[in-house]
């Protein structure tokens, strides 16, 4: 089994104490038929026929994000293509009960998108017009469904661009941005999604279409957007964005530096950020990652290489200029044994190709593997990467590291062979471990990844009871029926039964199962 | 660990699922395995680009494929996103997994031939263009109907359209008959020092619409050296049958190819037609499994050569004249993505002196032509050809270069329907004109 890609098998993630299936996070199939029977009449009256995918091999295809090892086959699909279409969709799930799930191109890596058998999945990609590229203002209006990188596109001959950069811009969606706060390698310098999303549209779990910020940055009054940012399809969907755009830099360096091992990479790293210099990127892969992307890109890394660092620096070009001889000579005292500069936009592109592909360019070297996201500070780099390895040769389970180093974002790849017998367990519990260990140095479950399905149980590791309910407070003031997106983010899908505002007679089928508790 | 179980395996009827694919070639469980779901092929697909749909991008067929082998069966709508494939494999490029799709879907159309009833129309339909088009000598007799004026009366009543508009496609896709064919000598000597012996494939589609395409690939190579043998006894390449999932047809086609160019002893098999190239370089593939030709065909393929790799490999002797033009060239899938052929056309028309070469915004996307697909699907292949011939309107360049007929063909079309005035050539033709001095406007810019 190549990567993720899932099948029957029993690989892939840790759980943790309880499967999503047993907390019925992800809902039964053929749960409610009166209830969909009535949503499906509903959405068919208002998208066209081949908008709405009800053909079993069809809605197949939508089992599964980029997390291949859950799949859930949702009850229906829908392909709106304006916010009326999409809000009546919403609409119909809340008056029928019906929970939904947002997605947008599909490659999201913690089953934010991963369908409910009991719902309906509202697929954004047919909703990418590019409303309007505002140079003079630095701003950017675009449906939810619009492509990351064709911000750029369109923006670029005006002299901008769109600065988060995840390693899947090429296909990921605006709206999986926003919903999953985005980052990407150039996020050291530039910040997040939640710092270049000005504004929303956003269709509530009632239906309700409202406007969140603006075109104008700092709305007065609650930051609702701020909430909504990162909310992972669980307070809403987002229609329409008005992102900000980012001047082209003047000079852009990228530069690839060998080292022998990754204590070495880590300390320079650590050094060029000490000196003062906050380079637009700094990500660094292990000797396994660079054989990937190697096999994959032949992106001519340095020979022998232990851990490469890629450093890019951007801005005017004479401090660009002036830092950068700083940082070769930060990497040459920590070991630096081969630097290359890419001069001109085809060799920076080579350089990039291998870190951008690496994730799937593992593929190339083992049939599965568990792509794990954790933070740490970065200071803790050189230590973690040490126990990582640690744990690697203790359990003889390969762990290849490819990640953004200036943020301490760490992507460790876990290698394993489902073919082989209990490969798969000893990988999840290397993965597992490896979180452990972030939280343990002061660091996060999460970087850029989102929690999704795959990490849900991983929150009470890092909050309180306490934590979790003053966060479920918020879903439930946006979403008091708890349809949009249940099961996601929170270990035991949680109702909203104390919160004021509607209750419906008998108890919610979860309640009286035994699989949630009304909060 | 507990994981979240299919859910919606196949339906428990009581009786073992019988799968999509019967057990002679199967796409293979293995590559299906290979992708991990990332959707990096999704921008470049271009259904996916069309419609935004899961299950017509590269990603969701594979998901198709893999859900066939574990047993769902070949439903009318698993058909429908297989046949929906252009083939145009810029899902192949883009996969940073080395997923081989080319291999899964050619399997994959296999088995919906063997194994799928089509409705009767689309089987008549089907059925017409492979009597039609990998046949010379009825295509000579199509062309000569053109000739007769008839086809302008019957395109004024709009009856074609009206009741078969995938034939009024197929007839407003080919090109005006030229006025006179050159002859293709059987043997044409190299000028000068003879540097290699090569064969040439005139193919089916490129000999009968496009012959000075043939006439230019002749002289050009001659005049780098090359003695070209042309053998009489070739015919189709197979390359429209195996892109259908043709298989018995494609092989025989493959046979007679391989036969005709063994016997002419030739150093190198040159192609002028993408499709044709990227097909006889897969010949091994195709006749694996046949005891006589396995063998020997390996070695035939290993000489395929698509004319401009032939002529970068050589490098150029002939002195080039200059040409005072703009170039967009487009890149044909079946070059670019299937056989990897990117820089050396480029390459090529760079040395040009007074050429100045321009690229296409979204190259990588197909212009919707993709063999026979157009004919088949003419509403998609109409939105993909407008949107590629207003990403070549934009370059503002006076001559579109590709190197495929199919391509020439679907763009053509296109731009015609935008007003776009702009010559078109292959990229043999622009070397032809350089080399003997001939102006732009011998290769029809305005």
């Amino acid at each position: 089994m190549g990567g993720t890609h899932g099948t029957e098998t029993t690989a892939g993630p840790v759980l943790g104490p309880v499967s999503p299936e047993e907390t019925g996070a992800t809902g039964e199939a053929g749960g409610n038929p009166e209830a969909m029977a009535a949503v499906t009449r509903a959405v068919r009256a208002v998208l066209p026929a081949n908008a709405v995918v009800s053909d079993r091999i069809e809605l197949r295809t939508y089992e599964c994000d980029g997390l291949a090892h859950y799949r859930v086959t949702p009850a229906l699909v829908v392909l709106p293509q304006t916010t009326e279409q999409l809000a009546a969709v919403v609409r119909a799930c809340a008056e029928h009960g019906v929970p939904f799930v947002a997605r947008g191109s599909g490659t999201g890596l913690s089953g934010g998108a991963l369908p409910r058998a009991d719902g309906v999945l509202v697929v954004t990609s047919r909703m990418r017009t590019i409303h309007e590229i505002r140079p003079a203002d630095q701003r950017a209006v675009v449906d939810p469904g619009v492509l990351n990188l064709d911000v750029t596109h369109a923006a670029t001959p005006t002299g901008y661009y769109y600065a988060p950069d995840p390693s899947s811009q090429q296909i990921c969606s605006i709206g999986g941005n926003l919903a999953e706060n985005s980052g990407g390698a150039h996020c050291l310098k530039y910040g997040f999604t939640t710092n270049h999303v000005l504004g929303a549209e956003f269709v509530t779990p009632q239906g309700e279409v409202v406007q969140l910020g603006g075109l104008a940055p700092d709305a007065p009054g609650y930051d609702l957007l701020g909430a909504v940012v990162g909310s992972e399809g669980t307070l809403g969907i987002a229609t329409r964005a008005v992102v900000k755009l980012t001047r082209l830099p003047q000079e852009v360096r990228t530069l690839l530096a060998g080292f022998a091992s990754t204590d070495d990479a880590g300390a320079a790293t650590s050094a060029i950020i000490g000196a003062g210099i906050v380079p637009a990127a700094i990500e660094m892969m292990d000797a396994l990652a660079i054989e990937a992307a190697e096999a994959a890109t032949h992106c001519d890394y340095p020979a022998g290489a232990g851990a490469v660092l890629v450093v890019e620096l951007d801005g005017p070009a004479v401090e660009v200029e002036h830092e950068f001889a700083q940082v070769e000579r930060t990497c040459r005292e920590h070991g630096a044994f081969a630097l290359r500069v890419a001069t001109d936009a085809t060799e920076r592109a080579l350089i990039w190709k291998g870190r951008k592909s690496a994730f799937a360019a593992v593929g190339r070297i083992s049939p599965d593997y568990i792509v794990q996201d954790g933070v740490i500070p970065r200071t803790a780099l050189p230590g973690v990467l040490r126990a990582i390895a640690e744990l690697s040769a203790s359990s003889g389970v390969r762990v290849a590291n490819v990640f953004h180093a200036g943020d301490g974002n760490l992507h460790p790849l876990v290698l394993f062979d489902d073919a082989v017998e209990g490969a798969g367990k000893a990988a999840e519990e290397v993965s597992g471990a490896i979180l452990d260990l972030c939280i343990g140095s002061g660091g996060s479950i999460t970087g850029e990844h989102g929690v999704g399905i795959d990490k849900a149980a991983y929150m009470p590791k890092m909050f309180s009871d306490e934590d979790l309910d003053t966060m479920q407070l918020v879903r439930c003031a946006f979403d008091p029926d708890g349809i949009a997106n249940p099961g996601k983010v929170f270990p035991t899908p949680r109702l909203c039964g104390e919160v004021p505002g509607k209750k419906r007679g008998a108890p919610h089928p979860l309640v009286a199962a035994g699989k949630a508790e009304a909060f | 660990m507990t994981t979240t179980p299919e859910r919606s395996g196949p339906v428990p009827l009581g009786v073992p699922a019988p799968g999509a694919f019967d057990a002679h070639h199967p796409p293979s469980a293995e590559l299906v395995s290979d992708c991990v779901h990332c959707g990096f092929c999704l921008t470049t697909c271009p259904t996916y680009t069309l419609w935004g749909e899961e299950m017509d991008s590269p990603r969701g067929r594979i998901y198709l494929m893999k859900s066939g082998l574990e047993g769902e069966p070949m439903t009318d709508s698993m058909v429908q996103h297989f046949d929906a494939c252009l083939g145009c494999m810029a899902c192949v490029t883009a996969c940073p997994s080395g997923v081989q799709y080319d291999k899964l879907i050619e399997a994959t159309r296999a088995q919906v031939e063997r194994n799928h009833t089509r409705t009767p129309k689309d089987r008549a339909l089907r059925t017409a263009i492979f009597a039609l088009f990998p046949h010379k000598r009825r295509l000579r007799a199509l062309r000569a109907y053109q000739r007769t004026g008839m086809p302008a009366l019957v395109r004024r009543t709009g009856l074609l359209e009206r009741f078969a508009p995938k034939l009024a496609m197929m007839a407003s896709l080919a090109p005006p008959p030229p006025d006179k064919r050159e002859p293709i000598p059987a043997r044409t000597p190299a000028v000068g020092r003879r540097r290699a012996v090569v064969g040439l494939l005139t193919g089916c589609v490129q000999g009968e619409f496009f012959p000075g395409v043939n006439a230019a690939t002749v002289r050009v190579l001659a005049a780098e050296g090359c003695d070209v043998i042309v053998p009489q006894a070739q015919g189709c390449c197979g390359a429209l049958s195996v892109h259908n999932g043709r298989d018995e047809e494609a092989k025989r086609f493959a046979r007679r190819t391989v036969d005709a160019f063994e016997a002419a002893g030739v150093d190198a098999v040159v192609v002028n037609a993408a499709g044709c190239g990227s097909s006889m370089k897969e010949y091994a593939l195709l006749l694996a499994d046949d005891p006589a030709y396995a063998q020997r065909v390996e070695a035939f393929a290993a000489r395929v050569r698509d004319v401009s790799e032939i002529l970068a490999e050589l490098g150029s002797v002939a002195p080039r004249h200059p040409l005072e033009v703009s170039v967009a060239y487009h890149d044909a899938c079946h070059l670019a993505h299937a056989q990897g052929v990117r820089a050396q056309p480029r390459a090529l028309l760079r040395e040009i002196p007074g050429l100045e070469l321009r690229e296409i915004a979204e190259s990588a996307i197909c212009c919707g032509s993709a063999g026979i697909w157009n004919v088949l699907n003419p509403e998609p292949a109409r939105e993909l050809g407008d949107r590629k011939a207003a990403n070549i309107a934009a370059t503002g360049a006076s001559l579109l270069v590709t190197a495929n007929p199919g391509c020439l063909m679907q763009v053509a079309a296109s731009l015609q329907r935008r007003g776009a005035r702009i010559g078109m050539a292959h990229t043999v033709e622009v070397l032809d004109a350089s080399i003997r001095g001939l102006p732009p406007s011998a290769l029809g810019v305005p």
